[in-house]
Order: C-alpha cells, then structure tokens, then sequence
C-alpha cells in the first residue's frame, strides 16, 4: 500500500508539468543535419521554461510543408508555426486571415518588437509594404560564389573574380587545365531573382509586387537576356558546367573537382567544409560593369516562421515566447554556426563578432557581409504568386536557352507571357 | 435466355459492402471533390472562393506546358506499353521453350517485379548521373553525344528505358503463366500441322495468349499513365524545359508544390476523362477481339 501511494505520487509529480504545459506545435522542412538541429532548439526551448511545450515536426521539403499546412488549414487542424519558403511567401502572406503578423504577435505578447533589430537583408523581405513584418525569418541565406582554391593556385589565379567580366578574362585558364571554370545550383534563384537586386534591376511592377498582387513580371529586360546568352556561350565553350536542376548534382560537380567555382547558398558552408577535400573560399556573387557600377546587396532565400492564426491566446502567448527565445542573440548565433545560416539580428552578428568567430572562420562572414552591403531601391526581395510555377517556368525556358532549343529572346518572351498569365489566375484568386 | 429469380438476401450486399465503401471513400469522394474544385478559384487557404465556370480548364488546359505534357504522356505511354508487352512477351516464349536451368532463367527475369517505381528511379537516376554514372559514361563511350540534362530526346529515353525496365517482369510473370496455360496438346496437334514455329506462335499461341495480354495492356497503359509518376519524379522531374512532363506530374507541380487547387483539379479531371475514354475504347473494341 505504501508502495503504491509512493508510485502514484512519483507519477503525480511527473504527470503534473507535463499536463499543465501548453504544447505548441511547430511544422517545418529541416531535414538532415538541419533538422537535428531544430530538434536542438527545441531541447533547449523546452529545457529554459516549463509553461510551453514546443513539439517540433519535420513535414518534408518546402512545397511539402506549405502543401500540409494549407491541408490542415482547411481542415482546421493548422500547427502553431509553421515554416514557409521564399517562393511561398505570396501564397501565405496575401491569404488574409491565415497568419498572425509576428509583429503584431510580438507586440501583444512578448512585450515589443523592432524590426531594426533585424539585418538590413532580412528585414524586409517578408514583411508588407509598409515594412510591418509578417513572417519570422528563421534560415535565411544569400547565394555566394565559392571557390577551389587549390585548382586557381594550380592555374595561376589568386582570388575568385569579382565581376562576370573578370571571370570571361580568367575561364579560359581553367578550361585548359581541364577544369570548367563554374556551375551554380538554383538558376531561378542566383541567375534571375538576385540577379535583379545585385544590379538594382526592378524585378515586376507594382513595387516588385509588395503592394499589389496585380502585378507583372519584369523579367524580359536587356540586362538578364544578355546574361543568360552569356551563360549559353559559356556553356557552349566549356566553361559552364550544367549538371541538371538538382541542387546537389552542381554541388557535387564542384566537390569532385569538376568545376573550380561553383555558386550556392551561404548556407551550404557547413556541408562544404564536410565534404570538399581542397581548400575553398567564399566570395560575393559576381555582378556585370557593364550593368553597374557599384554593385547592391542581395536579399535572403531561405524561410520564415508564421504564427498561424485560429489559436487561443494562450497557445499565441507561447508561440511569441518560443520565438522570442528563438530570435535571442544566443540562439542565432548557435544557429548560424551549427548550419552556416545567417544571423537574422544585429545583436546576435555583433555576438558572433565579439567571440571572435570570424577571425577563425572569415568565410563565415561573407554571406552576412553581402546582405549588409548597401540596399537600394529593388533590394529588398519580391512578393509574386504563383512563384513556384513561375520558377518551374524559368527552368524549362532556361533548359531551352542552354539546349539551344530556343533563342533567349524567344524564351523570355515565353517566360514573360507565361508568368503573367499565371500572376493574374494569382491576383483573381485573391480578388 | 431464361432469367431465374433468386431469393432476394442482404448477404451478399454485405460481402460487397467494405469494396464499396473503399470506392467511395477513395475514388468517388476524392474524384467528386476534384470536380467540384475544379469549378472554383480560390487562395490556397480556402479564405475566399468564387465559382468561375470552365475558367480553369480554360486556363491549364489551354497552356502550352500542358498541351506539351499531354502529348508527351501519349507518346510515352504508347511506347511504354508497346515495348514493356513486346519485351516481356519474347522473353516469356523464349523463356518457356528452354529446358536446361529453366527455373535460374525465370528467377533471373522476374529479378526486379517487387521494386517500387520510385527505387527504379532512384537507381536510373543513379546510373545516369553525368559525374559517377556507368550508364552516362556507357553512352558517351559507345559513341552518342549523350546528355540527358539538356537533350529531350535522351531525357525521355532514360525515363522510357527505367519505366520500361521496371515493367517486364511484372508482365513477364503474367505471360509466362498464361503460356503454361496453353494445353500441351493443343500444341503438339499444332506441331504436326505445321513446322514453321514462328507461324505456330501468331496463329496458335498468341490468339490463346489474347486474354492475358488484353488484361496487361490495360494495366499497362494505367502503369504508364500514374505510376510512372514515381520515375518522373525521381529523375528528370519534367525537365528539360518541359520534354519528359507528364501529366500526372504536372497535376502534382501545380496542386501540392504550387498551391493551385483549382487548376489542377480541373486538369485531374480532364486526365481521368481520358483514361475513362481510354479504357472504354479498349473494353469496347479491342477485348471483341479477344476470346476467352
């Protein structure tokens, strides 16, 4: 008898935080090592307070997790959080009503919110036109350009180049070693969305469609046209390796030595540093002269975290202390070391800095050196919908550009007119 | 004829009741739903919604990706099914006349019936991978200008060839027992009529083989259409600019990766209208052909 009560109390004391907790669900697309990690924060979310329980669920990739979320939307059944990409950014943040501004979450919630805490580069690309933040940036990145150090020493080349025309003068160099001189993994993303904020280029109208969704597409300018007939020309002279749309195909190009450069996210530091067996460095994404003279910032990739609305204010109340925790500058500055993701606030770079983490690790730093560069009028990111077909779009008249299957005036004329069939089916939706 | 009237019991309706459920909850509800869908425009969230008639068939059906899906999914399917049946039926016959080791030859062919369209394409893929991949390097050796990433037509000769491969053996199985069901003496009396063994086959073996490949082309022509999703998925994923898009892929881009529901519920309709019409034309006017 005594036995027993002893064990009913044991489970009573167990039993009771794990009962009075709120649980607070949080669906994202980290998967891997990144997914290990979230797994982490949670751990350490959980352990620092005993009100919240924050249950951390990986859903698949980006589409993936938008998909479920929309699903469990509908079905009323939508987590707390919920980790949307870039190109989804027009899909969650138009539907009014399905989020929670984290501004306004923040506010009422976890006693305030500044978004000049945040960087320059992640400040405004999830927010609305008037600059109030929507969604929370959580991994966000910047394309770079990285570099085989040991094959530029091999032909004579001491640093990466700095413009498309410096890299024309050195890729002969490399293509006689038997080298090509580059791939990238993301066309969309490195060679038309960045593209556009590197040479402060407009990117559709309507304010690169912050403050509208009827919008068109800017895509068919000069400046990208003449761009990409550089890239088939490269590729036609062996200097431009195309390895296919997946993302680790390129990659794996540059980590086998195929390529001597490769451009991908900042992102992918962590997993270089793993996998390469050569000395590489990092280096900002080369831009045109003849486009630009003094070269803009970039804007984030990567996705943000929305508090989803339909919740009671209790469990709200915990989805702002959770992100509140995870937007301290411990917490960034643990993510960002342990995945190469950028810290997304000031104060969490100038931790990073103080600890002396770039003195050891100077690549680090360049992914946030780029997207603090000075913005300008078409830096600050884009709001279009329908941008994962959009994307799907650019691939096939890309592949067609580079197959030499269509010239590249008559594939962005494809991609103007099809993008802007899908952008208004987008905006009626909506309307 | 006579029709007997049988007393009436609710037995049997309930031994037919869970295959009903099953096709209501999974065919006609979804299917309904898809239909209905079709007729809206929505956000992805379902927050405002307005009925626009035939606006999203207009608008998927009538784009140039699609019509290009559509017609590589008939031209894909068409070989698929033609040299998936071809293959399997020449390696079932030959298969069946070999005495020594017979039993090592049809374990060997029907090696890769278990293997799920996406592993198969995981291992083409793999195969075909321009930096570590035998069969890239194969192709380029034996003299071709291979490059799948780029050219159409080797794009959509891998996806052939993995959706090819995965489906002899599953056929192979099925007309290697339908010959063995053949009766002996039908063909020895055969044999003695005639000694041309290649006349033997078209005028003896394959009008008694007709069921079973009547059976298979129909599954054969769903496997092209729906299952290869998982292939397509894994290797090529459409590309290059849109070459090997089938349409069920393109149904999945545009409804789970890009948040259209109501275009493509309204392009799901139109596919299940084709293989409805496909499948009524096969039952209709090919299966007279076939004696049972």
């Amino acid at each position: 008898m005594k036995l027993l009560s002893m064990l009913t109390a044991g489970a009573m004391t167990l039993a009771i935080p794990a009962s009075a907790q709120t649980d607070i669900q949080f669906w994202h697309a980290m998967g891997g090592r990144l997914g290990e990690v979230v797994e982490e924060i949670a751990t350490k979310y959980n352990e620092s307070q005993d009100t919240y329980n924050l249950v951390p669920t990986y859903k698949g990739g980006y589409e993936d997790t938008m998909t479920a979320g929309i699903a469990a939307f509908r079905a009323k059944q939508q987590p707390n959080i919920i980790q949307i990409f870039d190109a989804g950014a027009a899909t969650i943040i138009n539907a009014k009503g399905a989020t929670i501004p984290v501004a306004d979450l923040m506010t009422e919630h976890a006693g305030g919110f500044d978004s000049a805490d945040y960087i320059e580069g992640v400040r405004y690309f999830y927010a609305d036109s008037d600059g109030k933040m929507i969604g929370m940036p959580f991994n966000s990145s910047t394309p770079l350009l990285y570099w085989n150090k040991d094959i530029f020493a091999e032909v004579g080349i001491d640093a990466p180049p700095a413009t498309w025309e410096e890299f024309e003068a050195m890729a002969p160099k490399f293509k006689e070693a038997g080298y090509q001189a580059l791939a990238q993994s993301h066309s969309p993303w490195i060679f038309a969305e960045n593209f556009h904020s590197r040479h402060n280029l407009q990117m559709a109208t309507a304010n690169n469609g912050y403050d509208s969704t009827d919008v068109e597409i800017l895509y068919n300018n000069d400046a990208m046209k003449m761009h990409w007939g550089k890239v088939k020309a490269w590729l036609d002279e062996g200097y431009y390796g195309h390895y296919g749309r997946e993302w680790g195909a390129n990659q794996d190009a540059f980590v086998q030595k195929k390529t001597a450069m490769w451009m991908g996210s900042s992102g992918s530091f962590g997993g270089l540093t793993t996998s390469a067996d050569f000395q590489f460095g990092a280096s900002y994404l080369p831009y045109w002269t003849s486009v630009i003279d003094e070269p803009k910032g970039t804007f984030i990739g990567g996705a943000a975290l929305f508090a989803m609305a339909g919740k009671s204010d209790e469990e709200n109340a915990g989805t702002a202390d959770f992100l509140k925790f995870l937007t301290s500058p411990e917490m960034q500055y643990f993510w960002h070391k342990e995945t190469g993701y950028v810290p997304i606030t000031n104060a969490a770079y100038e931790m990073a800095k103080a600890d002396g983490y770039y003195e050891t690790t100077p690549d680090a730093e360049v992914g946030i050196l780029q997207l603090t560069q000075p913005g300008a009028e078409w830096t600050k990111g884009y709001r279009l919908g329908f941008y994962v077909q959009i994307r799907e779009v650019m691939y096939a008249q890309f592949d067609n550009i580079l197959s030499g299957s269509s010239d590249v005036d008559t594939a962005f004329d494809a991609i103007e007119e099809e993008a802007n069939a899908l952008l208004k089916r987008f905006n009626d939706s909506m309307n | 004829m006579k029709r007997v009237q049988f007393e009436h019991s609710p037995l049997p309706y309930l031994f037919i009741a869970p295959q009903i459920i099953i096709i209501v909850i999974f065919f006609l509800w979804p299917a309904g739903q898809a239909i209905y869908q079709s007729f809206l425009l929505e956000d992805a969230f379902g927050l405002s919604s307005k009925f626009v008639w035939f606006r999203n068939y207009k608008d998927t059906i009538f784009s140039d990706a699609w019509l290009q899906a559509a017609g590589f999914t008939i031209v894909f399917s068409t070989i698929v099914t033609v040299l998936s049946l071809g293959l399997a039926l020449l390696l079932a016959v030959k298969a069946n006349e070999v005495l020594q080791g017979a039993r090592t030859y049809k374990t060997l062919l029907m090696w890769a019936y278990a293997i799920a369209p996406p592993v198969a394409g995981l291992m083409g893929n793999l195969m075909f991978n321009p930096l570590v991949g035998d069969m890239y390097k194969f192709m380029n050796a034996i003299g071709f200008d291979f490059d799948h990433k780029l050219d159409p037509w080797d794009a959509s000769f891998v996806v052939i060839l993995i959706s090819v491969w995965k489906q002899v053996s599953v056929n192979f199985i099925f007309f290697l027992s339908g010959l063995q069901g053949i009766p002996n003496s039908v063909i020895e009396a055969a044999t003695m009529d005639c000694k041309s063994s290649f006349r033997r086959f078209w005028t003896i073996t394959f009008p008694l083989l007709a069921p079973t490949t009547f059976f298979l082309m129909v599954i054969n022509i769903t496997y092209a259409f729906f299952d290869t999703f998982g292939i397509i998925d894994t290797t090529t994923q459409g590309a290059p600019g849109g070459a090997t898009n089938t349409l069920v892929f393109k149904v999945y881009q545009d409804g789970f990766r890009g948040a259209d529901i109501g275009g493509s519920s309204a392009q799901s309709v139109v596919l299940m209208l084709m293989v409805l019409a496909l499948t009524v034309i096969q039952f209709r006017f090919i299966e007279k052909k076939v004696h049972y």
